[in-house]
């Protein structure tokens, strides 16, 4: 219901002239109103916080569909600061809103005071859930000031900017920001492989070459066999941080973000080859998926500081642990 | 939208919890001996004691129904014994087969008497079986295969040639795809399925074929004019290639097949635990976070299987990547530590890692090839 919803709302909002304004750094408000009129900011939160109450397997459907249209707004990012702030007992965002985590800021007085680098959407925000240390602060958009602008590889926002504010709004930190981002990336991630497998398939069916279609060639069809697996990897990747995050388990949000991560990589590869030279412009679709997939990949945390955290986790356990580690992720 | 859908896998219920447990208790005891090099050989290991105590305990033919000696549990619940096993590095070679496919391949095709016979015995874990298909002209080609089974009065006269038969020269039976009727033009018609008793069948002689390894478990069957009952037919004469398919099926839609080296990640973690690194977190952190994703979609193919769901696609694809991973991990090894590998070193680290570089190869042959699984997967998009 929601799924049809959403798909609904982004096949007709979200077309290639809304992706080339957002690409230009226009703001698409006539599509983030419809965003907030369908109450999407609120899909992470339970009912008790104002929520809808869906399921998990119903919020992973919304998040993957915003891979799946590459949506060029932060609802994604939205939902995850809103759940983090509601997690907190903090005021919700009233309008666009990130998550992020910069333990160098100082208080100074009664004011925050650091900046912040690359801060998705930063201009366009309503606030910001800010962690620094075990405080997760929720600064307004007029507690900062925009110090340098910035470019994710899919040509959006990503300024640095300049926080000075009188702190209002805090609480103790229910937990860190990257793995609510990053578990939103990783079901991003997996939509995104989803519509890079059906341009795939869509494309090697109808480009021929030497008389026939592409996918009649086994060295195709075996590519397209991987694409199909680094999608299968990257969903169920999804899916274990996604449980993990709701049972407050950071370490299968560390393997899923990771997995994720390493199947947008892959998938973007297999995608891109397979399209031949129409899959490095910008008159074909794909780009839309192939650059959010290299942006979102080094997102949240990088996958070194994830890696190194599971790693450290599996090292810990030893040999004799590692197993019973791995079937609680 | 083209996505092969791998449903959530159900969440542990208490009786998953509880049986993962009791099996784990039971395994520690069983393996206490078993070295790290001998783990290593996960489901080439062969123990008939090993597979009589699992029979006894009641880990074998859990799905199966009472009457013929099983134990009427989930198929989630046997994908639990199954990936304990090989991630224990447990022995199970003497009953693997058995249970995972002759078993129910005679539980579907076979009479009242050929179930009698048989499965009981399966689960009690006393039975072994290999596998009666490959032949030396045919092999990811299955319905090339030539073997001639004629009927003669109440026996068949076989003749012909099988390879790469796992452990027969010690198991008992084999379920022996063969040709009933015309020549290998003929495809797919005019094949049969029979169960060949290995210890007493006449004009059947066992032919060691010894491994890159220097290790015996393939064997050559070669059947020359060798007699079996005609009692012995498992389900319809003409029918051979629905059933082995069918057969083909229960072998590659389990979880396992990710899960073949993962003694080598456990010794990798003890040497690298005395060695951290930026590379040993990063390197372990990203193979875990693999393994775990792996595990999470073999067990959405068992629950699948347990909803009586086809799972082929999505078992094609786990084997694909599984495969790809377990192949993967010596030289992800080899980036992180010094080490010749010696296949009769005193040191874990070094004789395992031998031993998995040795049998890597054949792990993307044995179940349908590597090739052949993405095949599969490419018409199940739709593209042939």
């Amino acid at each position: 219901m929601l799924a049809d919803m959403i798909q609904r709302l982004f096949e007709r909002s979200v077309d290639d002239t809304a992706q080339t304004r957002a690409r230009d750094g226009q703001w698409l408000d006539v599509v983030w109103a419809e965003v907030e009129d369908m109450g999407l900011p609120l899909a992470l939160l339970t009912e008790e916080q104002g929520g809808f109450g869906l399921t998990l397997a119903e919020t992973g459907e919304a998040l993957r569909l915003l891979g799946l249209h590459a949506v060029p707004l932060p609802v994604a990012e939205t939902m995850a600061a809103n759940r983090l702030l509601a997690a907190a007992g903090l005021p919700l965002a009233s309008g666009p809103a990130t998550l992020a985590r910069a333990d160098h800021l100082t208080i100074e007085g009664d004011r925050l005071v650091g900046t912040v680098e690359r801060v998705v959407w930063g201009e366009q925000l309503d606030c910001l859930a800010l962690a620094v240390g075990d405080t997760l602060y929720r600064v307004p958009r007029s507690g900062w000031t925009i110090a340098e602008t910035g470019l994710s590889l899919n040509f959006h926002p990503r300024p640095t900017i300049r926080i000075d504010w009188a702190v209002d709004a805090s609480a103790p930190l229910p937990y860190c920001p990257l793995a609510g981002g990053a578990t939103v990336r990783a079901y991003q991630i997996a939509g995104a492989l989803e519509a890079a497998l059906d341009l795939t398939l869509s494309h090697t069916a109808t480009r021929v070459q030497f008389g026939k279609p592409l996918q009649k060639n086994q060295v195709v069809q075996h590519e397209l066999a991987k694409l199909a697996g680094e999608l299968a990897c990257a969903t169920a990747a999804a899916d274990l941080a996604g449980e993990a995050l709701d049972r407050g388990e950071f370490l299968g949000v560390a393997a899923g973000s990771l997995r994720a991560r390493e199947a947008a990589t892959a998938g973007a590869s297999i995608a891109t080859q397979m399209h031949g030279a129409i899959g490095f412009t910008r008159e074909h679709r794909l780009h839309l998926y192939t650059t959010a997939l290299w942006a979102w990949r080094d997102e949240f945390g990088g996958q070194v500081m994830w890696a190194k955290l599971l790693g450290q986790a599996a090292l810990d356990a030893g040999g004799p642990g590692f197993w019973p580690m791995v079937t609680e992720l | 939208m083209s996505a092969i859908p791998f449903p959530a896998p159900p969440a542990d219920s208490d009786a998953v919890v509880a049986l993962r447990a009791e099996f784990r208790a039971f395994l520690a005891e069983q393996l206490k001996d078993r070295t790290p090099r001998e783990r290593s050989d996960s489901w080439y290991g062969y123990d008939r004691a090993f597979s009589r105590a699992m029979g006894q305990a009641g880990y074998l033919g859990m799905t199966w129904p009472k009457e013929f000696g099983g134990h009427e549990r989930t198929a989630f619940e046997r994908a639990v014994v199954v990936e304990e096993c090989l991630a224990a590095g447990a022995p199970v070679g003497a009953h693997w087969i058995a249970d995972r496919q002759s078993g129910p391949s005679i539980i579907k095709y076979g009479t009242p008497e050929q179930q009698q016979l048989i499965l009981p015995r399966i689960a009690s874990g006393e039975l072994s079986f290999g596998i009666g298909m490959s032949e030396p002209d045919s092999g990811s080609d299955l319905a090339a295969t030539r073997t001639k089974a004629v009927r003669d009065g109440d026996v068949y006269r076989v003749t012909g040639t099988k390879v790469w038969t796992s452990f027969a020269h010690e198991a008992d039976y084999v379920i022996l795809f063969c040709r009933t009727s015309g020549t290998p033009a003929d495809r797919h018609k005019g094949t049969s399925q029979l169960l060949i008793d290995l210890k007493n069948t006449p004009g059947l002689t066992i032919r060691p074929i010894i491994d890159l390894a220097g290790q015996h478990h393939f064997n050559e069957m070669h059947f020359e004019d060798a007699v079996v009952p005609a009692s012995m037919l498992l389900g319809e004469e003409g029918q051979g290639w629905d059933q082995v398919m069918s057969e083909l099926a229960f072998e590659r839609s389990g979880p396992e097949r990710f899960l073949s080296s993962i003694e080598l990640l456990v010794q990798l973690i003890e040497v690298l635990k005395t060695r951290q690194s930026d590379a040993a977190q990063i390197t372990v952190g990203r193979v875990t976070a693999r393994l775990a994703v792996l595990r999470r979609l073999s067990r959405s193919v068992a629950g699948m299987l347990q909803n009586h769901q086809d799972a082929g696609l999505q078992a094609a694809i786990v084997k694909d990547i599984g495969a790809l991973f377990e192949q993967g991990l010596p030289d992800i090894a080899r980036e992180l530590i010094d080490c010749e590998p010696d296949p009769r070193a005193a040191g874990a680290y070094s004789a395992v890692l031998a031993n998995i570089v040795h049998n890597a190869p054949s792990w993307s042959l044995r179940g349908g090839t590597r090739e052949i699984l993405r095949g599969i997967i490419a018409r199940g998009l739709g593209t042939r």
